[in-house]
This record gives C-alpha cells, sequence and structure tokens, in this order.
C-alpha cells in the first residue's frame, strides 16, 4: 500500500466521504492542505472572512441536507469560526470545521498563531478532536462526519497540527464508524408510539407543535399525512418553517414571540401538545409556569435531552421523527374508519373554536401608500419568485417578517438563525446555499445592521458568480432592539442609529455586485422581477418605514395568553 | 437531594474537562468528583456527587449521555451500593493529646500513616459520616490540615454497572423506552 502524507490522506479521506465543496481561507498552519487541494477536484470558495465560512457551511448544510464543511488556519482563522460553530451548535447544523493548529510539538507554548480551539470550542461542539497522531487522522475525520449528522445534528471541529500534514503514513480508508459510546436511538418504541397515539386520540383539543427536527429527518411529508389523516391543527416554530405548507387549511402558522395569535392561542389552550422535533424554548412557550395548563405532552425527538428538559413529558417518544411517524400514520392505517371519523368528529369544535380565533385576529399590517412596508417587500419576494425559492434570514424585526409571510413550496427552504440568533448569519448562509441547490432561486432577506456584519461576502458571491438575491429592509435602524426601546424603555432610543450608513447599492457595484436603491413602492415589485433575471449576486437596498413594529408580539417573560395583536389604538 | 452518580468514559485526554465544562456551563452543582483508569485501560470511571431536583438530575444523567465520550451513566442513588471516602488528617498533638488522639484513631480503625514529635498524620476511610465524625472529634485536639478525596462508589453484590444500569432504567419514570437512551454499540445510522 502506499504511503500518504497527512494533506493527501485529509483530501481522498473527504473525497470519499462525498464533499464536494469546501468553504475556507489559507494560513500558514494548512499550507500543506492548501497544496494538496490543487490535486485534487474538491472545489473550495475562498471566503473573506472565516465567519462567513462557517455560515456558508451552515447553509449549504441546511439547504442540501447533507454535512457542510469549512477550512481555515489556526490561531485567529480558528478563533474567527466560533460564532458560526456556536451558530450551528445551537440549531443542530451538521457541518464540519478544520481547524489548522501548530505542530504538536509547539502546542502549549504559546507559539505563533497558536489558540486552543479545542478547549475554546468544547461548549459549542458536538464533539470535537486534536489529532495527535497521523494513523488516526482517517479515523477521525470519518467519525467527524458521522458523528455530525446523525442522532441530533451538530458542528464536529477537528483541529490538525501542521506537522501531521507533512507525515506519511499507509493510508487505510476506515470502511465502518464503530463508536462504542455513540449509539443515537432511530427506531422510536413501539409501546411508548401506541401510547402517544392514544393520548391524541383521546383529546379533544389537540395541536402538532412542529419544529427544526421535522426538517433534519426530512420528515415534511410524513408530517403532512399524519396531520391529514387525523385532521390535527398544525403549528410550526420558527426553524420549523417549510416544514409543512404554508396554504394547508390547516396550518396556523408560526408559534412564539412574534407568532400569530392563532398558533399561540391554540397551544395555549390546547388540552394535547404533540411536539415534534421542537424543544420548547422560551421564545415558544412565553412564562413557563403558565404555559398550556391544561394540556398533556408527547414528545417525539432523537436527542433525549430535549424531552422533559423544560415541560413535564406525559409519552416521550425518542427516536427518528421519520421513522416514529411513519409508524404512527400505519397504526392510524390500521384503525377502523369509523375510529378515525369518530376522532375527526370529536375535534371539530375545537376547529370552530379555532376558525374564530383566526377571524378575530389573522395576521396581517396595514400597507401604506406613503412609503413602503417591509412586510410588503416581504410578501412581494414571495410572489415574485413564484413560492419557488430559498429563503434565508439574518436576525431581526426583518427575520420576523420574513418568517410570518413565509411561503414557499420548496423544501428546507427556510434557513435563519434561530437558537443563537447570529446577526450576520443571512448573506453567507444564502451564499452556501445557492452554491448546494444551484437551481433553485435564493433570496437573503437581511436588515441594514445585519447585513453590515458580514458584508464582505459579496466579494466571494461575485468571484464565483454566486447568483444570490439580497433584498436588505432598510429601516436606518437596528430596528428589533428599537422597537424593544419604544415599547419597553418609554421610547429611549440608545445607540440604535448607526449614522454612516453606506449606500448599499454603491457598495454592491464597488465588489462588481448589481445594485439597486428602491425609495418607492411602484418600483419593488419591477426591481425584484428584474433581480431575478440577473445570472449574479444581486443587493436590493430596500429604503422601508423605518418605525413598523412587529406584530403580533408577546413580551417577553409573558404568558401566550398575554398577546399583544397589534399597535395600541391611535 | 445529593446524588452518587457513576459515569463509564472513554480514557481520553479532555474527558474530565467535557465533564466538567458540562456541569459548570449548565449550572449544575459538583460537590465531589474522582476520576481513575478501571481495570479496561481504555475507560476510566467518574464517581460525581451532586445534588438537585429530580428534574434536574435527570436533565445532568440525559446531558452526560449526550457526550460522545461517555460510555454508560448510572444513578447509584436509589440502587443498593457501598461508597467510600478516604482523609488524610494532619494532628499536633503532644503529652496526653497523644494518648487522647490514638484512642480515637483506634475506635475508628484509621491508621497511623506518619508520626512525628509534634504529631500525626492519620489515614480513615468510610462513608461520608463516618469521616464527618472522626474530623470533628479530632478538631479540638489540634486538627491542622485535612486533605479528603471525593467519592469512590460501587453498587452491592456482584452485577457490574452495565447490568445495574439496565435495571435503574426501566424503573426510571419515562417507562422502558428510556432504554433507548442508554448507548450499545451500533452503526446508528438514519434510515434510507
Ligand atoms: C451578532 C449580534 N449582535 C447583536 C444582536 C442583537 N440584535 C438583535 S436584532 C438587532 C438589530 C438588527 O438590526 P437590523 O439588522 O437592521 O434588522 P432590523 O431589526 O432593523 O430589521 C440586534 C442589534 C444580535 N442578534 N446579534
Ligand atoms: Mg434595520
Amino acid at each position: 500500500m502506499a504511503e500518504m502524507t497527512g494533506a493527501q490522506i485529509f483530501i481522498e479521506t473527504l473525497r470519499r466521504e462525498g464533499v464536494d465543496t469546501i468553504f475556507g481561507y489559507p494560513g500558514g498552519a494548512v499550507l500543506y492542505i492548501y497544496d494538496e487541494l490543487l490535486n485534487s477536484d474538491i472545489r473550495h470558495i475562498l471566503v473573506r472572512h472565516e465567519q462567513g465560512a462557517v455560515h456558508m457551511a451552515e447553509g449549504y448544510a441546511k439547504a442540501s441536507g447533507k454535512v457542510g464543511v469549512a477550512l481555515v488556519t489556526s490561531g485567529p482563522g480558528a478563533t474567527n469560526t466560533v460564532t458560526g460553530i456556536a451558530d450551528a451548535y445551537m440549531d443542530s447544523v451538521p457541518i464540519v470545521v478544520f481547524t489548522g493548529q501548530v505542530p504538536l510539538p509547539l502546542i502549549g507554548n504559546d507559539a505563533f498563531q497558536e489558540a486552543d480551539i479545542v478547549g475554546i470550542t468544547r461548549p459549542c461542539t458536538k464533539h470535537n478532536y486534536l489529532v495527535k497522531d497521523i494513523n488516526d487522522l482517517a479515523r477521525i475525520i470519518r467519525q467527524a462526519f458521522f458523528i455530525a449528522k446523525t442522532g441530533r445534528p451538530g458542528p464536529v471541529l477537528v483541529d490538525i497540527p501542521k506537522d501531521i500534514t507533512i507525515q506519511k503514513t499507509e493510508y487505510t480508508y476506515p470502511e465502518e464508524v464503530r463508536l462504542r459510546s455513540y449509539n443515537p436511538t432511530v427506531e422510536g418504541h413501539m409501546g411508548q408510539i401506541k401510547r402517544g397515539l392514544r393520548a391524541i386520540l383521546q383529546s379533544r383539543r389537540p395541536i402538532f407543535y412542529v419544529g427544526g427536527g421535522t426538517v433534519y429527518s426530512s420528515a415534511e411529508e410524513e408530517v403532512r399525512a399524519l396531520a391529514e389523516k387525523l385532521k390535527v391543527p398544525v403549528a410550526l416554530t420558527l426553524m420549523g418553517l417549510g416544514s409543512f405548507p404554508a396554504h394547508h387549511p390547516q396550518f396556523l402558522g408560526m408559534l412564539g414571540m412574534h407568532g400569530t395569535y392563532t398558533a399561540n392561542t391554540t397551544m395555549q389552550n390546547a388540552d394535547l401538545i404533540f411536539a415534534i422535533g421542537s424543544r420548547f424554548d422560551d421564545r415558544v412557550t412565553g412564562r413557563l409556569k403558565d404555559f398550556a395548563p391544561h394540556a398533556s405532552f408527547v414528545h417525539v425527538d432523537i436527542d433525549p435531552s430535549s424531552i422533559g428538559k423544560n415541560v413535564i413529558t406525559d409519552v416521550p417518544i425518542v427516536g427518528d421523527i421519520r421513522s416514529v411517524l411513519r409508524s404512527l400514520w400505519r397504526l392510524v392505517e390500521e384503525m377502523p374508519k369509523s375510529e378515525v371519523a369518530a376522532f375527526h368528529k370529536q375535534i371539530q369544535p375545537w376547529w370552530d373554536q379555532i376558525h374564530t380565533w383566526n377571524q378575530q385576529h389573522p395576521l396581517k399590517y396595514e400597507d401604506s401608500e406613503e412609503g413602503i412596508k417591509a412586510q410588503y417587500v416581504v410578501e412581494r419576494i414571495y410572489d415574485v419568485a413564484d413560492e419557488n425559492l430559498l429563503v434565508t434570514t439574518d436576525v431581526g424585526q426583518h427575520q420576523m417578517w420574513a418568517a410570518q409571510y413565509f411561503r414557499s413550496k420548496q423544501k428546507k427552504s427556510f434557513i435563519t438563525s434561530g437558537g443563537l440568533g447570529t446577526m450576520g448569519f443571512g448573506f453567507p448562509a444564502a451564499i452556501g446555499a445557492k452554491v448546494a441547490r444551484p437551481d433553485v432561486p435564493v433570496f437573503c432577506i437581511s436588515g441594514d445592521g445585519s447585513f453590515l456584519m458580514n458584508m464582505q461576502e459579496i466579494g466571494t458571491a461575485v468571484q464565483y458568480n454566486v447568483p444570490v438575491k439580497v433584498a436588505i429592509l432598510n429601516n436606518f435602524y437596528l430596528g428589533m432592539v428599537r422597537q424593544w426601546q419604544e415599547l419597553f424603555y418609554q421610547r429611549r432610543y440608545s445607540e440604535v442609529v448607526m449614522k454612516a450608513m453606506p449606500d448599499f447599492s454603491k457598495l454592491a457595484e464597488a465588489f462588481g455586485a448589481k445594485g439597486f436603491t428602491i425609495k418607492k413602492k411602484k418600483d419593488v415589485v419591477p426591481v425584484l422581477k428584474e433581480a431575478m433575471k440577473i445570472d449574479g449576486p444581486v443587493i436590493m437596498d430596500f429604503h422601508v418605514l423605518r418605525e413598523e413594529n412587529v406584530y403580533p408580539m408577546i413580551p417577553a417573560g409573558a404568558s401566550l395568553s398575554e398577546i399583544v395583536v397589534g399597535p395600541p389604538e391611535k | 437531594m445529593r446524588h452518587t452518580i457513576s459515569v463509564l468514559v472513554e480514557n481520553q485526554f479532555g474527558v474530565l474537562a467535557r465533564i466538567s465544562g458540562l456541569f459548570s456551563g449548565r449550572g449544575y452543582n459538583i460537590d465531589s468528583l474522582t476520576v481513575a483508569e478501571t481495570l479496561d485501560p481504555t475507560t476510566s470511571r467518574m464517581t460525581i456527587v451532586t445534588r438537585g431536583e429530580d428534574p434536574v438530575i435527570e436533565q445532568i444523567i440525559k446531558q452526560l449521555n449526550r457526550l460522545i465520550d461517555v460510555i454508560k451513566v448510572v444513578d447509584l442513588t436509589g440502587v443498593d451500593h457501598v461508597e467510600r471516602e478516604i482523609v488524610l488528617v494532619k494532628v499536633v498533638a503532644q503529652g496526653e493529646k497523644r494518648e487522647e488522639v490514638l484512642r480515637i484513631v483506634d475506635i475508628f480503625r484509621g491508621k497511623i500513616i506518619d508520626v512525628s514529635p509534634e504529631g500525626f498524620v492519620i489515614e480513615l476511610t468510610g462513608d461520608e459520616d463516618k469521616i464527618n465524625a472522626f474530623v470533628n472529634l479530632l478538631k479540638p485536639l489540634g486538627v491542622k490540615e485535612v486533605a479528603r478525596a471525593g467519592k469512590v462508589a460501587m453498587p452491592r453484590g456482584l452485577g457490574k454497572l452495565g447490568s445495574v444500569a439496565k435495571s435503574v432504567e426501566k424503573e426510571r419514570k419515562e417507562g422502558p423506552e428510556l432504554a433507548g437512551s442508554s448507548k450499545g454499540e451500533g452503526s446508528g445510522a438514519l434510515p434510507a
């Protein structure tokens, strides 16, 4: 068998892992790897900042369901990845981040560009490794990918000292990955599944509370099939958007702090909450002690630690969502038709109630002819793309509007930073998503503040001609912070205005991208249509009405029943 | 309530940091922690004494299980088991006090492991109560220093931790389903 260098082993193992794209940035500690990259057909996308590389890997992973890969150098290269890794950890995104490290003999000496990245990222990775022996390299890489994508997905970091990349050893590809201490449960326990179904069938006011786990498990069809069979109302979390058709008559909208009145009120009054790949996050439950006081809980999740963390679960079901929902579906399928019909009848009064709520307080905004409402732009984006698009967002008001009015027929089509709420996520994530799915239009709905956090990646989009369409909903404010200051700090605006905003369209042009500035409502649709036609990155700067607020809103720490549906009457 | 949790882990560098980091990062208490290699040199056993309400302990166990390097977690509280601690006590004692010290050591079946004209270093093993009582009795006689190790624990009888784990999990209120969270060998692949 031929001897290979560590760098060669690295590339070969990635290739066998099916990696087609790496998002990266070179430096001293990874020079041998970059040299070897020239001999390989793996596509490398040179980013402008390592945080961008990790968000691109996340966008790639979220859009494709495959593992995203980032490669950076030691020290500052490695520490620049931390925000992205923490983001991926909070949102369970399968990525593997490779960091260069100073040579083994120098570790611990405060060598040039040394950082203890394994120590730094221990609490925000699913697992991480420092490679200490070239003979472990291939196995560790295999394990990293396996851990990242199985069970509850998450980021894995592999730190590779420079000397290992030039040492040589005989290469054997580890066909099998065996980890005695890691074996996620896939199939749910049949007894629990039956108990879960019984709980649903006994309920009069059930709701499906569906989260991001469904997207990772690719269980969209299963959720729809089961929901339709049982005719149970469905609400989605921010991370779950896209896993149930937005126009479906059983769809109640998004849950949580800025979710719809109907979804939140239905949840709060339910007698049975069937949680699917969701985690009872505080943004969804509101004040925990007053959350859904009459409900029992059935909870399906692949991660046992998500179950019973915030609410006491009556029927926990540990397993892969797709597999568990299929079992449930079969059980319903085997039931006598009359029994299923009886259940539909049993929950009809609940549906009547839900329809009343929805008529009382549908999701709406007051449009304006004076200026451009951010919500109007969001709606037109979904129109112009014919609901056939992937959407990424940054963090703030624009994110909530993108979510509230979300409608795309594509799967894995809503890509956002939910758990960490990372401003600067959206644009690089859009680039990663577009690289993964070149045939689907990708829009990044961003804010003026957020876009500035990773706008350097315009260069990347231009260099590789990644035709992402960025819609900056520019309110010339850190709008979400301003909203809180308006509502809860007596309008005392503190540091929410950037007085030196760039002209985003000129900024785009400076990088060689196409830029638009849109100040009139009548121009919104034509510009969006024009942008769709351009085969290259486009930055659209929509000057929207500045002091619009996101409603509905459940104030932080309040109960779901304290939802505020709109601005106070003038 | 206090719980003694036995954790079997891969004997790898960084494991201790992962576990202690988990406790500090999530705000769980550690009253004591001991760690050493087991008969199988590829694994180590940690014995962690922690406290918390039942849901917290349940989360601690689940979070420990989530760590890739953790092979097995058993909450020994509620299982018939034995626990021991060890303490070294340095006592400064002269004249008739020396007699008194020796008598107490004798009653507790401690061991003198170092003698000097000024005093003794004494070793004692036992459960927590015994050690507390011992140290409290010696205090008025001139205790200068106490070095106390964390608890080590083991189930009674011939069962190993693995088999105990199964029976403990069955008893847990979430029923047989939680057996799924125990860690065994396997490929763990998602279904096609
Ligand atoms: C990295 C980071 N820093 C700070 C925050 C806090 N934060 C949340 S929303 C927001 C304002 C976002 O402003 P912009 O991107 O313009 O969006 P808008 O709310 O105006 O739509 C801030 C500062 C954050 N989420 N992320
Ligand atoms: Mg803004």
